[in-house]
């Protein structure tokens, strides 16, 4: 059995635990906020944290969750919007969305980190998640208008 | 598009009770009902007291259900739509609650394809609104006793201003079912100085769901019982399966069966693939369990396709005599002369759509009837097709469109929704087929491998005498008859037949070229390759005759008039020559604007920098763009600045319609950069984002400024005209920074590091 923690609440998994933690998150625990892109870590659309680091649940198999705290995208703010997401929407970000739980997911974690990351740093950072629509430079505007309220 | 009628009729509610009084205004419903007297998927705007439209309904609370019919990928056509009937209706906005129709002949064309929503339905939904306004102006009038002509609607109330009377929508509602549904001709559109929301545009009806996590995508969508499936596909387009062994499969914990598909009978169109599906309990359970198949394959006729020899074929027929599209004056005659000659060839590769959610599709086929959750750009070729597939009625499919992570013309084409509901069938359960990023990038419907031959006489002043072009692609049509070979109007209009430039000699041809995989559209379509050819090739001629690019480019497009292409099969995306003329004028001011917003000739550009410019025309929306590029020693390009301006006649959301362009500038940085997909043997060669790359956050222009030009003329499209001015100005600034003309796609084959 694997002990996790996901948003909180503790969870026992008794398959198989190759099954990467995107897996477990979306068809065993509903949780269906965090996306599949492309199965190899290579587009973010998975993204959560694990005990606060951003990470690629399509590429992290359930045995290295065991005894983690997993935050999905359902878990980020429990009161109301985290301000990540209140500067996605205040910037206007989403075109079609698939992609930016993730990228919402890899910003949280940015801003945790550096309280005013520059430009050359949210590239860095963001350069892991993929979106097709081309939503950058409205994410690049997000993540400065996020910075700014959160310090 | 459908027209409205008025269609005055009792209604039926589920459960077969007859609602008296309540009104149906709208498409005539064609198909037949499939059971009892029901109406087979009543939306709230159908319940509602007052069914005004089968886009709208009121409720007494004051509720307004507004039906978006046609599919949300990110283009916003899932809230602007509505916000039209909203505005004509003089609703509150926040009292709006949008539904998603299933799919459905009553609402007209639903094939989100082609950038055409708002300019096939603007004027649908305007009448939507105004046929209730009017109803409940009337209702109003009735009650006061007032005549109608002196009651005005303000923000969700019909009021009356002399006797200071106001009634909300709600209130009216169940009265104004009661009246007579208008005709089209009593009706009164409100002024422009009224509008409210057209032209000021509103965010996302979903914007907080989607960044929350709680939209649901095709991904998402889930009913009880359900099982998962991935489907090993023959490698070769009409491949088939010999033999297969899944003992090993079946080992798999979490494998329940295995299940083979029929491959596609004669050409391809929409039909499942074919091949060996996994079914297991959960998405991982099924790919591991597609690793331990065996399978041995027959792999058909196109086995012999190699891209690289393909591309040399191509490029032998563009430079022999093709099949002439339009002609003006006599090109040979003046080439025959002598003269100072230009010439080249441009080659575009086949390109994935690599939207960010694969393919996936649910369906539960019970009881004879087909339900599916998908994310499909066209519910109705969904119907088509499952019922083709599963041997039922076109109405025993019930297609739920969820919303779509990314379509870009993939998700036009259903074979994948397909597959779903053949697997159902086979297993008795509901099933969701989920592709792998590998099965997108390796069974997709590509954009054209394209190669264009380019030829001109340049005259004294440098302006061409003459002007040849030739474009050989696989045809779109290729996938419903394997045999067609040429180009067809539709796609050859993109671009081509209507190269738009002031010119005495004008040959326009096309030649023949046999597919070997499944062409499809993807956002711009043809447009991508025709406005490279035709723009890059221009910038070279203005650099040969030693003049500006723009003043060149100018010059081409000429003085202000309406193409007339008499003579010549030009379908002009469906759109009449009358409401859409194709004015060179609009091309020539977006041309001017977009010089003057970059600075064209103004700023300096350093050693390694330089701009470029294009202009075009696609999906009746003029653009003109300029791309200013930074190469460094490393041979490594960035992108400091993007303008465009747009002309697509009235925009109803500017911010969305902005959102657009610069999405278009990324999607045209991957064409360029990246893009290429190629076959050897007839297996795709790319699987994945490390060797089909698109474009990452450091590699995409840093600004991109989106000017829209002010106009009444009627509206165009926004979500794909962006992408083709952009690819070729990009070309055009990497040959002022570097000396390097792009004349092959991408640019990873120039050779700049």
């Amino acid at each position: 059995m694997i002990q996790l923690k996901v948003n909180g609440v503790e969870q026992s998994f008794g398959g198989e635990p190759e099954m990467p933690l995107l897996w477990y998150l979306r068809d065993v625990l509903r949780l269906t906020g965090s996306k599949f892109g492309c199965g190899v870590g290579l587009c973010g659309a998975c993204t959560v944290h694990v005990n606060g680091q951003a990470t690629r649940s399509c590429v992290t198999p359930m045995r290295d969750a065991a005894g983690k705290e997993v935050t999905t995208i359902e878990g980020l703010e429990r009161n109301g919007l985290h301000p990540v997401q209140r500067a996605w929407m205040e910037i206007n970000v989403p075109q079609c969305g698939y992609c930016q739980v993730g990228q919402i997911m890899q910003a949280a974690a940015l801003l945790n980190s550096k309280k005013k990351p520059t430009d050359q740093e949210i590239d860095e950072t963001m350069a892991g998640n993929i979106c097709r629509c081309g939503t950058y430079q409205r994410i690049r505007s997000a993540i400065k208008a996020a910075a700014g309220e959160m310090t | 598009m459908s027209t409205i009628e008025n269609v005055s009729r009792r209604r039926f509610l589920a459960g077969g009770v007859v609602a008296a009084g309540a009104l149906v205004l709208g498409v005539r419903y064609y198909h037949k009902l499939s059971s009892g007297d029901q109406l087979p998927h009543n939306t709230n705007a159908d319940r509602a007291t007052l069914h005004a439209s089968v886009y709208l309904g009121i409720d007494p609370d004051g509720t307004v259900w507004i039906v978006a019919h046609r599919s949300e990928m990110g283009t916003t056509s899932r809230t602007t739509l509505p916000l039209v009937v909203a505005d004509e209706l003089d609703a509150d906005w926040k009292r709006v609650k949008i539904e998603q129709a299933i799919g459905d002949k009553r609402y007209g064309d639903q094939n989100t394809d082609g950038s055409h929503s708002i300019r096939s339905f603007y004027d649908a939904m305007r009448q939507a609104g105004a046929t209730a306004r009017f109803m409940l102006t009337q209702a109003a009038a009735q009650q006061w006793g007032v005549p109608a002509g002196e009651c005005e609607t303000d923000l969700h109330a019909v009021v009356h201003r002399s006797t200071n009377r106001r009634a909300g929508y709600g209130e009216l509602a169940t009265a104004a079912a009661k009246l007579a549904v208008p005709k089209r001709e009593e009706l009164k559109l409100k002024a422009k100085s009224a509008w409210r929301y057209i032209g000021r545009g509103q965010v996302s009806y979903d914007l907080e769901a989607l960044v929350t996590g709680k939209a649901i995508y095709g991904m998402d969508a889930q009913v009880d019982g359900m099982v998962y499936a991935s489907v090993e596909h023959p490698p070769v387009l009409g491949g088939k399966v010999k033999s297969y062994d899944d003992k090993e499969a079946l080992k798999v914990a979490g494998v329940r069966q295995t299940v083979p598909i029929d491959p596609f009978q004669q050409a391809p169109a929409f039909q499942p693939l074919g091949g060996i599906a996994v079914i297991a309990d959960n998405t991982w359970a099924a790919f591991q369990g597609r690793k331990k198949l065996n399978i041995s394959w027959d792999n058909g006729p196109n086995e012999t396709y190699n891209s690289d020899a393909y591309k040399n074929e191509l490029r032998e027929t563009s430079h022999n005599p093709c099949k002439v599209v339009r002609n003006i004056g006599d090109a040979d005659a003046v080439f025959a002369k002598g003269g100072k000659v230009h010439e080249a060839d441009y080659y575009v590769p086949l390109l994935a759509h690599a939207s960010m959610e694969p393919m996936v599709a649910l369906a539960e086929f019970k009881d004879g009837k087909a339900t599916l959750w998908a994310p499909t750009q066209n519910p109705q070729a969904v119907q088509d097709i499952v019922s083709k597939e599963l041997g039922i009625a076109k109405e025993d499919v019930i297609c739920h469109v969820t919303l779509l992570g990314g379509g870009f013309g993939r998700k036009s084409k259903p074979d994948y929704v397909a597959e779903a509901a053949v697997l159902s069938k086979k297993t008795g359960r509901p099933v969701k087929v989920v592709w792998t990023r590998e099965d997108d990038i390796k069974f997709d419907y590509y954009n054209a491998v394209a190669s264009m031959y380019m030829k001109a006489a340049l005259g004294a002043n440098g302006k061409p005498t003459a002007w040849l072009q030739r474009s050989v692609f696989p045809p779109i049509p290729s996938i419903f008859d394997v045999n067609t070979v040429y180009g067809d109007p539709a796609h050859l209009q993109q671009g081509w037949t209507d190269n738009p430039y002031d010119l005495p000699n004008l040959r326009i041809e096309n030649g023949p070229a046999k597919a070997h995989v499944r062409i499809g559209w993807l956002r711009s379509v043809a447009n991508i390759y025709h406005a490279f050819g035709i723009q890059c090739f221009t910038d070279e001629l203005a650099h040969a005759a030693g003049r500006d690019p723009l003043d060149y480019l100018l010059n081409l497009i000429g003085n202000p008039r309406t193409i007339d292409f008499k003579g010549v099969e030009y379908p002009n995306y469906g759109a009449s020559m009358d409401a859409y003329p194709w004015e060179t004028g609009r091309l020539r001011r977006v041309t001017e604007m977009v010089a003057e917003k970059s600075g064209w000739g103004k700023r300096k550009h350093g050693k390694g920098t330089g701009v470029g410019i294009a202009a075009h025309r696609s999906f009746l929306t003029y653009v003109a763009t300029v791309v200013e590029v930074e190469v460094n020693d490393q041979g490594e390009v960035r992108i400091p600045r993007v303008d465009t301006v747009l002309d697509a006649g009235l925009v109803v959301n500017p911010e969305a319609t902005r959102a657009q362009f610069e999405g278009a500038a990324v999607f045209g940085t991957s064409i360029v950069r990246t893009g290429e997909i190629t076959a050897t043997k007839g297996v795709i060669d790319q699987s994945n984002f490390q060797d089909y790359p698109v474009a990452r956050i450091n590699e995409v222009p840093k600004q991109t400024n989106v000017y829209i030009v002010d106009s009444d003329a009627p509206p165009a499209g926004v979500g794909e005209p962006g992408v083709p001015p952009f690819v070729a100005a990009f070309g055009n600034a990497i040959f002022a920074a570097t000396g390097k003309r792009v004349r092959d796609l991408p640019i990873t084959k120039l050779g700049l590091s």
